[in-house]
């Protein structure tokens, strides 16, 4: 991102509790990066690691227990985190709007498709009858469905359609952002690549913004402009999506991308990444991968890391801290533990 | 490599629509199926390929509308005794996609593994079964086994439940496990570490494993020959290396073009692509990917491909594709 033009959404030191009976336990730490005008911004993870938490808080879609205790999430200079209900209304749905991530769950299976369209656009504007049915017509079409589907129940439509169903919804009043959680989960991979390829396609015509929530790193890889790994709450790695493939600073974005079998070139025998990720209520005091970490040093049992510049991204890693901070933490790498 | 269990003809369909509609879904149609001992084999397709009614079958869930499944040289229509049945379900278990449903909540671990001790290895003492337990689980890779043993699910992660599948199959002996997408649920980072358990199993144990999935990169990573599934056909099989390197059948083709790979540039030919996998209800005669073909002649409107050998042991069913120079293999 360049620093002359101001960034579409900026979120800085986001910070998200979920209140229990013990102490609250943070599932989003400290999270901080930007979407530019137009930008593509993969966030992968594993289940729990706050990626989802993450996502409906910068919507202002949490419901208690979860509640955001810290930062700021700027949309176009507006910090959204103090706005009021009144006021998110005037920029849900024109300005930027949610993909779910199941499609099945999320369409109301007793309404035909063109109802629900015409449900969210009275519920944000005010179109004549005809505007309604010109809009969802246009709409449907982007994302290549036949307008007689408008008349259709969800159950009549395929994974895929309903999917890009959602998509059509979502683009109803041409959003500057478009948040998608996991929208291909739900997809076998033939239409997960052709649902990627259309995004991307709508994305170059309409000039949105996406920030896309994923827990498969290898779908987004072709995709994203920037990649956000996240893990235990927080963000672990974060830099252009390339470089984070071709040469990955976390240990545990490393682990994750040699946890993929490939299709292409020889068969060799894979680890994963052993153990599983902490519980968010009692995080690790030092770095949170630790405990499963393959390259561990003495320090990480103790020491926070912060997110330090690796090249043209940001680390989360003690190894990765500048050369001073680092001299006495270099030790020889603690033996591999086994986990079941 | 002795065959263990074989298909013929193995097809199932179901009544759809209303009870007068007359109306039959084509789940799984003429399927041959050839498992050998200590052998992985990998069925491959689309959700609604038919690949889970296969395992249904398998595991005697439905019985077949036509054909046989013949296990050890037998055919399963002949097994009337509750005995034979049983023993049948002892050698061939069943490990389930979801692990947080399959497990029992309200019970301990050792609860579902030392029931099926007691059921199908009834000559065990309960020493002998509680020792049983702890090898099972010791060799799906929890440690240490004898405390796992003694936890309730909740206090288990997905991978160590689904661990837990395999040790409860594992406990009866078995020849062959069927694994119905045993880590589709299960995170990327600990999905390596349940293939890894299958392939040990297989080393030390010497099973046989029917592994369902749609990610044909892990098929790859573990089988040893693949079966793609279209529209309730196997429409291409043979060993994981000559179908994943050189794929005969246009629907496999579209189905690697399509697996996300970040270590290649990005393919492009799948874009074309925007089918969707038939719901074959009553079909006509013809090949079930036609539609979406993009090599599609007339024949293949009015004549159901049948598999034919195109490299050795590497078979597909469609007109189109070109056999290879035997002589060069």
């Amino acid at each position: 991102m360049t620093d002359e033009s101001p960034a579409l959404l900026s979120i800085r030191g986001l910070r998200v509790e979920y209140a229990t009976a013990d102490d609250p336990v943070i599932a989003v730490d400290d999270v901080s990066f930007d979407v530019g005008k137009g930008e593509f911004v993969g966030v992968v993870g594993e289940s729990g690691c706050g990626k989802s938490t993450m996502l409906f808080a910068l919507a202002r879609l949490l419901s208690p227990p979860a509640e955001i205790t810290g930062g700021s999430v700027e949309f176009r200079g507006e910090n959204l985190v103090t706005m009021t209900e009144k006021q998110l209304n005037v920029l849900r749905w024109r300005d930027f709007s949610v993909v779910m991530q199941s499609a099945m769950n999320a369409l109301n299976p007793v309404a035909s498709i063109g109802a629900q369209f015409a449900d969210a656009i009275a519920a944000h504007a005010k179109y004549s009858k005809a505007q309604v049915a010109e809009r969802s017509v246009e709409v449907l079409r982007l994302v290549g469905i036949d307008p007689i589907h408008l008349k259709s129940y969800p159950h009549q439509l395929s994974g895929g359609m309903r999917q890009r169903a959602m998509i059509a919804m979502a683009l109803l009043f041409t959003p500057d952002l478009v948040i998608m959680d996991e929208p291909t989960s739900a997809l076998d991979v033939v239409a997960q690549r052709a649902l990627m390829i259309q995004i991307r396609e709508l994305q170059a015509r309409l000039g949105f913004a996406v920030i896309f929530v994923t827990h498969d790193m290898s779908l987004v890889s072709h995709f994203s402009d920037q990649l956000l790994v996240m893990y235990a709450g927080q963000v672990v790695e974060a830099g252009p999506t390339r470089t984070v493939f071709d040469d990955p600073a976390h240990p545990y974005s490393r682990g994750l991308l040699d946890a993929f079998p490939s299709i292409r070139g020889p068969r060799v025998p894979l680890t994963g990444i052993p153990g599983s990720p902490p519980d968010l209520a009692r995080p690790p005091i030092g770095c949170r991968f630790e405990p499963r970490c393959p390259v561990a040093v003495a320090d990480c049992a103790t020491t926070r890391p912060a997110l330090y510049s690796v090249g043209p991204a940001r680390s989360r890693c003690l190894l990765n801290a500048p050369a001073s901070d680092t001299a006495s933490t270099l030790a020889s790498p603690r033996e591999e533990t086994q986990h079941g | 490599m002795a065959e263990l269990l074989h298909t013929r003809g193995l097809s199932r369909h179901f009544k759809v629509g209303g009870t007068f509609s007359g109306k039959r879904l084509h789940a799984v149609d003429d399927v041959d199926l050839t498992i050998n001992t200590r052998e992985i084999v990998a069925l491959v397709g689309e959700s609604g390929s038919g690949k889970s009614t296969i395992a249904r079958l398998l595991a005697r869930v439905y019985k077949p509308t036509a054909g046989e499944i013949i296990y050890q040289g037998r055919s399963l229509e002949t097994l009337r005794h509750r005995k034979d049945l049983l023993a049948y379900r002892g050698d061939v278990p069943m490990v389930f996609q979801d692990p947080f449903s399959s497990l029992n909540p309200a019970y301990r671990v050792k609860h579902g593994i030392l029931r099926g001790l007691v059921l199908h290895r009834p000559d065990l003492n309960a020493a002998q079964r509680h020792a049983e337990a702890v090898r099972v689980v010791d060799a799906v890779g929890l440690h240490p086994a004898a405390d796992i043993l003694e936890r309730f699910p909740y206090q288990l992660s997905g991978g160590q439940r689904q661990r837990i599948g395999f040790a409860q199959a594992l406990a009866y002996r078995p020849k062959l496990i069927i694994a119905d997408e045993p880590v589709s649920m299960l995170d990327v980072s600990i999905r390596i570490g349940l293939l890894n358990v299958m392939a040990a199993l297989r080393e030390d144990e010497g099973v046989s494993i029917l592994y369902i999935t749609h990610d044909i990169a892990s098929a790859r990573y573990l089988s040893d020959r693949i079966a793609v599934m279209y529209g309730g056909h196997i429409v291409e099989t043979g060993p994981t290396e000559a179908v994943l390197s050189d794929p005969k059948h246009p629907y496999t083709q579209l189905l690697l073009s399509a697996v996300p790979d970040p270590r290649a540039p990005l393919n492009t030919e799948a874009i074309a692509d925007r089918g969707e996998p038939p719901r074959v209800v009553d079909p006509a005669p013809g090949c079930r990917f036609r539609a979406r073909c993009p090599l599609a002649i007339e024949r293949c409107g009015v004549q159901t491909p049948v598999l034919r050998e195109l490299g050795p042991a590497h078979h597909a069913a469609c007109h189109v594709a070109v056999a290879e120079d035997l002589s060069r293999a």
